[in-house]
């Protein structure tokens, strides 16, 4: 067999490499494997982390609308940059390298301990990391990613001459049935190739897709898939490190400061932190309303069956078909488009992989926008509808709550909802009361009133004496007034 | 199988457990070692009572807790889960998170049923000795594939006790995969794939390029696999219906509208000399385009009449249940014994010992002294259940000697 260039070949370029070891961060990537440790101070702690958040939760987005890789690396590599996380090549001794890399660090840590503490928050930044590793990795050039090769421990062997001779067919074979690339000549490919031989647990997606030969269990990963080691290696410790971050977290001497920091920043991530925080598209006065504010309308706006559906759906993250119904069509009138409308159910459901998501889920919400099956345009359900078709069953939440909650739960519910917006338990005896006798829409009508006791007094109803019928109608109100509030208020500033 | 089987009795079954059952064995196979391990203590049974009653989360301290507990709730069977990080039992008591699958066997489940449109002699739950032969090359292939490819060496193979067959993996790390990499090395192994409505269930290769390595060393014994079964027994391409389902697995084009027409003029042929003959001459006369082309078509039906069809779900995740092996299948009443691999080619479903005749067989020896008072752990060794327990001791004695080895390399291991 003739001589093989020896791999390492390409890594004995270290002679340009040493000039940057005066560099705190020697390399561009990024293990994560040692917590920064000199003083850091509060509104760093806090700016590092904003920021990494709004690159993640871009990413998050990025995935919930199926954009590809091309474009998602791009808006990743965009956010980045308005962020200052952009990261340069160690090439750019015209940069502040250490600073870049140590906002880098500092971000990623504390991030660390804001998700380190449930289950789903660890998957999520599991993945949302990952892939701006794999960004970052994609973007780096050969030098960078020489050195980080050898920074980080990899625990790779590479294959010696005598097995590449012994198992040369089953490696071309391996070879020419997994390239994409037509016509190489296949001897000649694996001849220059360089193996490494590591356990194939290490390579699952790449043993998934018989991109390898496996042999006694080890996987022979040809040098231009050593990515797959790379990406499986910082996902396997990052999720290590989270776990042990967690059960760490409850016996850390707690300085006061840091764990509202730390609510906050988890919270965002849950509701979605890109429009809220981000640059502020004004698309309040428009009638397009986008996932991100549907949270904000919620609160504010909701009439108490829809109040219910949501408040259920953030708890369970998840909500039975004729809770989808009502709330879906709701949604679609209320006036998200059907992108957004996916990208609100992808992120509520968040506890369904993507896979269960797009099988089960995604042609209904398109069935529902009347993208699918006969292709009609559903109406949002009415009152009436609500009142009496399709009554809930033991473990559903739709319906109307005056109607179909024990008083009990109903008054509660009610408190819960709309006490911050006026409604106290005095008022609570006349709602009762219509509940008692039936008229359910009275009963709703009133509420709307208590609720927006600033703008309409008592019998006034909705306006103009009218009296709850439809959901929408409702919701459509309560946002009026909200804005005609708005330019009173600024009128009298004016004035 | 025969029409007549009476029905297994709870009675019978009770019997079976008390006396026959081999809980010591058992044991030892799931804890790897003689003293209790949370290998055992935080696994999970499930029963299935008659009724169907379905009891998740039970766990024992030990094999005569386990025991006690199926005498007590007699079930029709029960399933082996995966270790969890806490006693299931305790599941209701520890917060969720502090619940979660830990370590599980690495499980396969062949069924004959997904053998349906390749064998003419069954279907459905029917099983034969003829079909029989599809499940003896799936464990050729796959216990061959496991040991060389992934190298995993403790392979327990055991006879689902009615048309398919479980295979158990005991290798430390196969009981340490994540569902993630469960589902990548079931990836490698599936082979077949597409629902009823798609003709070819084989594409495993882009175009023309060459079969996967791991498959590629499969294909001479599944090529006689294909011709002593499908061309012979099973006769799949005698029928009209067979031999449509061949031609559209092959690449349009001039031979396969010559093959139409010489089968629409002579249907009697055998799917051999279809095969061989018709199809073999004419593949063989093909210039380098075509025949790289028709090469490809006929490995691929090759693989689609013959390749292991696994049951992909079970596999793939830590917490799915499967029957424990020594069950009775309750409508057979049928064993669901251990098979030894070597020997799988002769093993006939037929044979397997019932429960009713083990029993039997236990009334014609005289009681000894000792059986006769209250516990009967070692009954088995008089019957015809024995051979397969010791199939089963024997396995346990290497994974206890793999512990063994481990302890003393690293004496500080805990798992």
């Amino acid at each position: 067999m003739r001589q093989k260039p020896k791999a390492s070949g390409s890594f004995t370029n270290a002679g340009s490499v040493e000039q940057h070891s005066n560099l705190k961060y020697p390399t561009r990537l990024n293990f994560y494997d040692r917590p920064p440790i000199e003083d850091i101070t509060l509104e760093e702690f806090e700016t590092c982390a904003l920021d990494r958040l709004r690159v993640l939760a871009e990413i998050e987005s990025s995935f919930a609308r199926n954009r590809p890789w091309d474009e998602l690396k791009k808006v990743t590599s965009t956010q980045c940059e308005n962020h200052g996380l952009k990261l340069h090549a160690s090439t750019a001794y015209t940069e502040d390298l250490d600073g870049q890399r140590r906002r880098d660090h500092v971000g990623h840590f504390v991030l660390r301990l804001a998700f380190c503490r449930s289950e789903e928050l660890r998957r999520r930044f599991v993945k949302a990391e990952l892939t701006l590793f794999r960004v970052r990795y994609e973007e780096d050039g050969i030098v960078d990613k020489d050195v980080f090769h050898r920074s980080s421990k990899f625990d790779w062997e590479e294959a010696s001459d005598e097995e590449l001779a012994q198992y040369k067919s089953q490696l071309a074979a391996a070879a020419a049935s997994s390239s994409h690339t037509h016509a190489t000549s296949s001897t000649s490919h694996t001849a220059e190739e360089t193996y490494y031989k590591v356990r194939w647990t290490r390579v699952p997606d790449l043993v998934e897709k018989r991109k390898v030969f496996l042999k006694h269990g080890m996987a022979f990963v040809p040098r231009r898939e050593i990515s797959s080691i790379v990406l499986q290696e910082f996902q396997t410790r990052l999720e290590k490190a989270l776990e042990m971050t967690a059960k760490a977290l409850p016996r850390l001497d707690e300085d006061t400061r840091i764990i509202p920091i730390l609510d906050n920043l988890s919270q965002g991530f849950l509701a979605g932190v890109s429009s809220e925080w981000g640059n502020t598209t004004s698309s309040g006065d428009g009638s397009e309303v986008t996932a991100d504010m549907v949270d904000d309308i919620a609160r504010k706006h909701y009439p108490a069956c829809m109040r219910n559906l949501h408040d259920c759906l953030r708890r369970d993250r998840h909500l039975k078909h004729f809770g989808r119904l009502q709330y879906g069509l709701f949604l679609k009138v209320l006036g998200l488009s059907i992108d957004e409308a996916i990208l609100f159910w992808r992120k509520s459901f968040s506890n369904i992989q993507d896979d269960k998501f797009n099988k089960e889920y995604r042609y209904n919400i398109r069935h529902s926008f009347g993208l699918e099956g006969k292709r009609a345009n559903y109406a949002a359900k009415s009152c009436q509808q609500i009142l009496l078709a399709d009554q809930p069953g033991t473990s559903d939440n739709h319906g109307c709550p005056y109607r179909h909650f024990a008083p009990e739960n109903l008054q509660t519910a009610l408190l819960s909802m709309y006490s911050s917006q006026g409604l106290t338990s005095a008022d609570l005896p006349e709602i009762m009361h219509t509940v008692k006798n039936g008229h359910y829409h009275v009963a709703c009508t009133r509420v709307f009133e208590i609720t927006h006791s600033r703008q309409v007094s008592k019998g006034e109803g909705i306006g103009g004496g009218e009296s709850v019928t439809h959901p929408n109608q409702y919701v459509t109100k309560s946002r009026e007034l909200e804005v005609k509030a708005q330019v009173k208020d600024e009128d009298i500033v004016m004035g | 199988m025969s029409g007549n089987t009476p029905s297994v009795t709870p009675e019978v079954m009770l019997a079976f457990y008390r006396r026959l059952y081999p809980f010591k064995s058992i044991f030892s196979w799931l804890n790897h070692e003689h003293t209790p391990t949370r290998l055992f203590t935080h696994r999970e049974f499930a029963f299935t009572l008659p009724g169907d009653v379905y009891l998740r989360y039970n766990s024992f301290n030990n094999a005569d807790e386990l025991k006690k507990q199926v005498c007590n709730l007699n079930p029709t069977r029960f399933e082996i889960g995966p270790v969890y990080s806490a006693r299931p039992k305790d599941k209701k008591t520890v917060r969720p998170a502090a619940f979660s699958p830990q370590l599980r066997e690495l499980v396969f489940d062949i069924d004959m049923t997904d053998y349906d449109p390749v064998r003419t002699c069954c279907s459905g739950a029917d099983i034969c000795r003829l079909c029989w032969k599809f499940i003896a090359a799936a464990v050729h292939v796959l216990d061959k594939s496991i040991r060389d490819q992934f190298g995993y060496q403790r392979l327990l193979w055991v006879y689902s006790g009615r048309r398919g067959i479980h295979l158990w993996i005991s290798d430390k790390e196969a009981m340490e995969l994540t569902d993630e990499q469960r589902k990548a090395l079931v990836g490698w192994m599936t082979v077949i794939q597409g629902g009823k409505e798609m003709h070819k269930k084989v594409n495993v290769r882009q175009g023309t390029k060459p079969l996967p390595p791991s498959i590629q060393s499969s294909m001479r014994f599944l090529g006689e696999v294909f011709t002593n079964l499908t061309l012979g027994t099973q006769k799949c391409f005698q029928k009209r219906e067979g031999w449509e389902e061949l031609l559209r697995l092959l690449p349009s084009g001039a031979t396969t509208s010559a093959l139409r027409t010489q089968w629409d003029e002579g249907p009697q042929r055998t799917s051999a000399e279809k095969w061989n003959t018709d199809l073999g001459e004419r593949y063989a006369a093909l210039g380098p385009p075509e025949h790289d082309i028709m090469k490809a078509a006929i490995e691929d039906i090759i693989l689609q009449y013959t390749y292991p069809r696994l049951d992909a779900e079970v596999s793939k995740h830590r917490n799915h249940l499967l029957k424990a092996p020594f069950c009775v299948h309750p409508k057979t009443g049928r064993v669901c014994v251990p098979v030894d691999p070597s020997s799988i080619d002769s093993f006939d479903p037929e044979k397997v010992p019932k429960v009713m005749d083990l029993l039997d067989e236990l009334d014609m020896v005289p009681p000894t002294a000792a059986g006769e008072t209250g516990e009967h752990h070692s009954d088995w060794e008089r019957t015809s259940l024995k051979p397969y327990v010791d199939i089963l001791d024997k396995h346990v004695l290497s994974l206890m000697e793999d512990v063994r080895q481990r302890k003393k390399q690293e004496p500080n291991m805990n798992w």
